[in-house]
């Protein structure tokens, strides 16, 4: 267990968050004239340019930003090989025309240095056309961070033209799985975003299922079934601690934080018979939320915590509900045709993402708190479990063909970008992670 | 469909060389008798995914109260309806004959595995393998074993018996397993 620790520890990453260019342009900051709208379904991803950053990796830097730009669906990196501008330099402006002859509407450019063991990055984000720096920011850090430097200078370009914050520097918990079907091996396991930097978390000696991270980014919350029993924990990743919620006399499954992190959620079951349960983790003292005869499960609590959406076969089928936090007022809010499962509320509160089953295929989807506005984003033999980005506008899910093992896919929000996870390894029950410190 | 066939044909050639074995090693012990008989009827062949029949000529030298004996001679596991934790009518005569095992050998103690098929979503899955491990578990109460005799646990879609993904295998893996814990012979 603590074995693996060592990879996960996150160091503080130190930001010079300064304006670090005032010797160069003097021209204030204007406007941007390129803009990138979240919105549209229908968009022509943006042509950016990042050349390979001067210094010790900075194509690796480059790489990094530029795939990341390039998952999201927002942006069209364009291929160095058509790069006119070779010998670009931080220090002086760029040629524009070079840029604008290979129809780049935006660049990004920097410079890696190592002083005294620490990296440094310099990095610009121009706009071509108008021929403007839209930002000038330095990283810090221990050399071995160099990826999350790249991820934050990612995160920094996609918030200054898309106006929404980014999702890159983050990571995700996951279930990694081996062997054949009827005796597949499941651990516990975390990576970055990008599948970067994987590692096991548990050692597949028994089954885990559905980890969840808490707002503080360092700890997760998962489920183990061994058939002496169930078990929910909770673990740090920092410091490697790992603790039960408690014993209960029945099964437990289904743990999700609440968002101030001081709670966690979950079902307990008895004498066959699944309800909803709620402890905090301060005084351990639990408190009953459901007590219907059904089959009530999967809670997710809304970002301001004051509402739970959870699944109920109360109807005669599984649905989504909604109730309070404190189990008042539980309402249905599915309607559609098919069966409902794995409600997740939206970081910004705008969606609660569901599992539908309908026509022999499983399907993500995306509907209002309120049960509006219902759409598919995917469609195929077996896709479960949403996930958030933290900014709300990716979703990480698994999927799984006929006999295969299953595979971590995303798609954007309007649907419109759905690609396999670069992760090549089989995985189920993602949760994405907060954006990092 | 074919890896269907392989498998029960792996299935069967396992059941016969459990047989063989189990007969090696009695073979200096006193034969031993079936008074369990009207209970050791193999379920129903309506019963998807059971154990196929004996294939061996001779009777079963399981030793009366042991696991194997459970296994081949009362069957471990029934079978439920899609999305449904009611005890199938077809099931109620292996149930009926796991509790007359289970009120002779009364030191035995058992766990009740509920387990769904892939169709389905995980966690809601768990909590519809608890049902039906409830139901089997409720069943057998009611058919005079004590219930401190008796644990349930769901593994969901976990731990599917056949890996296949045709109407029949999900049928296979929407079940109930009597696992017999401790005390038997």
């Amino acid at each position: 267990m603590t074995r693996t620790l060592r990879n996960l520890t996150m160091r503080p990453l130190i930001l010079a968050l300064a304006c670090v260019f005032a010797f160069c342009l003097a021209a204030p900051a204007a406007r941007a004239e390129i803009e990138v709208n979240v919105n549209r379904g229908d968009l022509q991803p943006l042509p950016i340019a990042v050349p390979a950053f001067g210094g010790q990796q900075g194509a690796d830097i480059a790489q990094v930003i530029s795939a990341n730009l390039q998952r999201s669906g927002l942006f069209r990196p364009l291929d160095p090989a058509g790069y006119l501008e070779r010998d670009i330099n931080i220090a002086v402006q760029p040629r524009f025309n070079d840029w604008k002859q290979i129809s780049a509407q935006a660049l990004v450019n920097g410079q890696v240095t190592v002083e005294g063991g620490r990296l440094r990055v310099d990095f610009r984000l121009w706009d071509v056309y108008a021929e403007q720096q839209l930002l000038g920011l330095q990283f810090t850090s221990s050399p071995e961070n160099w990826r999350r430097v790249a991820h934050k200078i990612s995160d920094a370009v996609y918030e200054r033209l898309t106006g929404e914050k980014g999702y890159f520097d983050t990571r995700v918990v996951f279930v990694a799985e081996s062997g054949p079907r009827a005796k597949r091996i499941k651990r516990l396991a975390i990576m970055d975003q990008d599948g970067a930097n994987p590692s096991y978390l548990t050692d597949g000696s028994y089954i885990v299922m559905t980890p969840r991270f808490s707002s503080n980014t360092q700890e997760i919350t998962y489920m183990s079934l061994r058939p002496e029993g169930s078990a929910i924990y909770l673990f740090n990743l920092e410091t490697g601690r790992r603790e039960s919620l408690g014993s209960f006399q029945g099964m437990v499954f289904a743990p999700r934080f609440s968002p101030d992190g001081g709670r966690v959620a979950f079902s307990v079951e008895r004498g066959g018979n699944s309800d909803i349960f709620v402890m905090s983790l301060a005084s351990r003292a639990s408190t009953r939320l459901t007590s219907d005869p059904s089959i009530d499960t999967s809670p997710s609590f809304s970002p301001d915590g004051a509402r739970i959406a959870f699944n109920s076969d109360r109807s005669g089928s599984p649905q989504i509900y909604v109730m309070g936090a404190d189990g008042s007022n539980p309402r249905r809010i599915s309607f559609g045709q098919g069966r409902y499962t794995t409600p997740v509320w939206s970081p910004t509160g705008e969606f609660i993402a569901f599992t539908k089953q309908t026509g022999g295929q499983f399907h993500i989807g995306v509907m209002r708190p309120d049960g509006s506005d219902e759409r598919l984003l995917t469609s195929s033999y077996l896709d479960e479990g949403p996930t958030w980005a933290p900014n709300g506008r990716v979703l990480m899910f698994s999927r799984e063909t006929p006999g295969g093992a299953p595979r971590l896919w995303s798609v954007d929000v309007t649907g419109r970008v759905l690609q396999p996870m670069p992760y090549p390894g089989s995985g189920s029950d993602p949760a994405w992670s907060p954006l990092l410190n | 469909m074919s890896g269907n066939v392989n498998r029960s044909t792996a299935y069967r050639l396992a059941l016969i060389a459990v047989a063989a074995a189990s007969v090696a090693a009695c073979s200096s012990r006193p034969k031993p008798q079936f008074d369990t008989a009207p209970s050791t009827t193999p379920p129903p062949a309506a019963q998807p995914g059971d154990m196929p029949p004996p294939v061996s000529s001779g009777p079963l030298a399981a030793t009366p109260g042991s696991a194997q004996d459970f296994i081949v001679n009362v069957g471990d596991r029934v079978y439920f309806d899609l999305d449904s934790h009611d005890v199938r009518s077809d099931a109620r005569p292996l149930l009926d004959a796991q509790a007359n095992w289970l009120r002779q050998y009364g030191s035995v103690r058992v766990r009740i595995e509920g387990n769904a098929d892939e169709r389905g979503t995980r966690e809601y899955n768990l909590a519809l393998g608890a049902r039906r491990a409830n139901a089997v578990r409720d069943y057998l109460v009611g058919r005079g074993v004590t219930s401190d005799r008796i644990s349930t646990i769901s593994f969901g879609k976990e731990q599917p018996i056949d890996p296949g993904t045709s109407e029949d295998a999900y049928q296979r893996n929407r079940n109930a397993r009597t696992a017999i814990v401790s005390g038997a012979r």
